[in-house]
């Protein structure tokens, strides 16, 4: 008995992603969840620009790329152009964080029904390793050579604290996909902002920390372990909005 | 006892599959190269009978190349 | 909407676009032309349309993008300095082949410039506005009733060659009441297979984009796109001729200008100058053949314009420099009056010098 396989929703064709390159795991999961839903048909997938710009090439359902930053406003076109579909982002940090942050924001702050799925990798990997909105303090990257220093450009953006104090979103939650536990975890946080738009329940996003060992300069393993040592400590996982859940507890 | 099957071509040696392995038996191969360049992984040899398709290589593999029977 | 309504010129392209079949419309406010949104406001929700006020005029052009990506019949509009902003999105939309409807009620630039009429983003408008190869749809309406008959044009012709379209109005068109019918025979949009409308796993999936990495293809993408511009500039110039057939002069003029200048000529014509009135309704496609027919004819072209002088170069190309053009021209939010269009046609009647 096949106990795993490529789902259904990921064509059957090479990711153009880094060796170690965590957005792979990523897009499986995205597909996963599309197929566990059995959702993949009536689904919309919106691209980013950035390393996940050909996301186009890999998920079965339709996609638009957007430009860069917009998929949230694209989005928002297709879905109140037709709700009944399924509407998902899939974004960088320069593309969600930087660019797009003013849709970002207020896609979450209307509600809007999609699902965004936020890679946080801390750097613009496609145009080769600049300083990323989430890159962190001190760190080395071809426009911040001597480290990120917040006296000339500030500190990183921490998108899911930021978007929790608005009253508008449904779900907000920090996952990553550096070992086999996580991975599963950050599974469960896709489906249920999957879940969340199908139960019509409004804007879900899942901020995934990624791994990118090509420009972090590390080998595929120590990226996974940077991930742990430097990022988590200052984008804890969690989950930082859940409306439906915290009503019920009320 | 589990079935692995590497989608060969398509691994990019990354070894992430090899450290997710809780049994460790995985490798790269070393002494081969697939057609994009990279050494695949592949399965330690002997190590068929002790998998027991938990599919952690699977979960952790970016590219999707590992499909597990059981 | 049969009967004869007295309606402001934005209103009336609101009306119609609804009577064309949108049901979905993303704006952000900017003066002179937010009677647009009001009325879609008011209108969207009662007919279970989108009416959707954007958080800036660049996500209310890529919502557009996804709107159109789902093969709906959507619109924006804005006002020349939020044209600026959606520039960037209507060459991803003409990068994609998305069929769109944008109005622009432009006012006086550059920078926030003024909120008075202009005409000064004909080449914004016809050369294409944002980056790379592309051409818009561009119809400028001179009348009320002419607001409505071209949007619904523009979502026909949209539809039809997979381009944006963009009604090329200003502030004193879209202010002006004047009475409008909205009788017109709308047509069905055509099928859109292309349509990211979701595969239901009969299909394989479609993908609008406009990123293409191989320059090969790319360039096969522009060539082709550009045959079916082509096609556009054989099949649908559209161009009003007044009294040209034996006219020395004649006023070349879109929209607002084209109104003050028909006056001008009238009088001229009461004065016993043969003048005449050249305007352009298509301004993309440009209607050269129109003006190249006035070669060996006229004498004097004398262009009018709400800007320091853009459709003059397209008149230059469209007579291959064959005729003296004389410009008349207004600019800032300022519009030539009928009087100074009449002494300027005058002068050319009477053989004056031509300064460049």
């Amino acid at each position: 008995m096949v106990v795993f396989e490529r789902p259904h929703a990921l064509l059957d064709v090479p990711l153009h992603y880094c060796p170690g390159c965590t957005h792979g795991i990523v897009h499986r999961l995205v597909a996963e969840c599309l197929d566990e839903l059995e959702i993949e048909g009536k689904t919309i997938g919106i691209a980013p620009v950035g390393c996940s710009v050909m996301a186009y090439d890999y998920f079965g359902c339709d996609v638009i790329e957007a430009a860069h930053g917009r998929a949230p406003a694209v989005a928002t076109g297709v879905k109140r152009a037709d709700p009944s579909k399924i509407v998902f982002t899939y974004q960088g940090d320069g593309d969600l964080a930087s660019i797009g942050t003013a849709e970002t924001v207020h896609a979450a702050t209307r509600n809007e029904n999609i699902t965004v799925i936020f890679i946080n990798n801390a750097i613009y990997g496609m145009t080769g390793g600049q300083m990323a909105p989430t890159s962190l303090v001190g760190q080395v990257t071809q426009t911040s050579p001597y480290g990120r220093d917040p006296k000339l450009c500030g500190y990183p953006v921490k998108i899911c604290e930021m978007l929790s104090q608005l009253e508008g979103p449904e779900y907000l939650a920090r996952v990553t996909v550096n070992n086999v536990a996580r991975v599963r975890e950050a599974k469960k946080a896709i489906k249920k902002a999957f879940q969340n738009q199908i139960d019509g329940k409004g804007f879900s996003l899942v901020e995934v920390l990624s791994a990118c060992p090509t420009n972090w300069g590390k080998t595929p393993k120590d990226a996974l372990k940077w991930i742990d040592d430097a990022m988590i400590p200052y984008y804890p996982l969690g989950v930082y909005k859940d409306r439906s859940a915290d009503q019920e507890n009320r | 006892m589990a079935k692995l099957t590497f989608k060969t071509d398509s691994c990019k040696g990354c070894g992430l599959c090899v450290d997710a392995c809780p049994k460790d038996l995985l490798e790269i191969a070393k002494d081969k190269i697939n057609r994009k360049g990279h050494h695949p992984a592949q399965l330690k040899e002997g190590a068929d009978a002790s998998c027991v398709g938990c599919a952690s290589c699977a979960i952790m593999c970016p590219d999707c190349i590992i499909t597990v029977e059981r | 909407m049969s009967e004869k309504v007295l309606m402001k010129g934005n209103e009336a392209i609101a009306e119609a676009a609804i009577t064309a079949g949108c049901r979905h419309y993303f704006g952000y406010p900017i003066t002179p032309q937010t009677e647009i949104a009001a009325y879609m406001a008011k209108r969207m929700p009662k007919i279970g349309g989108t009416f959707l006020q954007a958080e800036s005029e660049i996500a209310a052009i890529n919502m557009v993008y996804g709107a159109a990506s789902a093969g709906k019949r959507v619109m924006t509009s804005s006002s020349s300095p939020g044209i600026s902003l959606k520039s960037e999105g209507i060459s991803y939309l003409a990068g994609s082949d998305l069929p769109a409807v944008i109005v622009n009620a432009q006012r006086g630039g550059p920078g926030l410039g003024g909120i008075q009429p202009s005409q000064s983003d004909y080449f914004q408008a016809t050369r294409g506005g944002g980056h790379g190869d592309y051409h818009i749809l561009v119809l400028a309406p001179a009348s009320v009733q002419e607001m409505a008959a071209l949007t619904v044009k523009a979502f026909d012709l949209a539809d039809k060659w997979r381009m944006p379209a963009m009604i090329l109005a200003d502030g004193t068109i879209g202010q002006v009441m004047e009475p409008v019918t909205f009788d017109f025979d709308i047509a069905p949009a055509p099928e859109k297979p292309w349509a990211t409308t979701g595969t239901e796993l009969r299909r394989p999936h479609n993908i609008v984009n406009s990123l293409c990495l191989q320059p090969e293809e790319l360039e096969r993408q522009n060539f082709a796109r550009f045959d079916r511009y082509a096609q556009v500039e054989k099949e649908e110039p559209l161009c009003e001729e007044y009294l040209t057939e034996d006219a020395d002069v004649v006023v070349a003029a879109f929209g607002i200008a084209a109104r003050v200048s028909k006056n001008a000529v009238d009088e001229a014509r009461r004065q016993g100058i043969k003048a005449g009135l050249i305007r352009p309704i298509t301004l993309w496609p440009f209607p050269k053949a129109n003006f190249a027919k006035l070669v060996g004819k006229t004498k004097a072209i004398i262009t009018v314009e709400l800007s320091m002088g853009q459709m003059v170069e397209d008149v230059l190309l469209a007579t291959k420099c064959r005729i003296p053009v004389e410009k008349c021209n207004r600019a800032g939010g300022m519009i030539p009056s009928s009087e100074r269009v009449l002494r300027e046609i005058v002068e050319a009647s009477q053989g004056g010098e031509i300064p460049w």
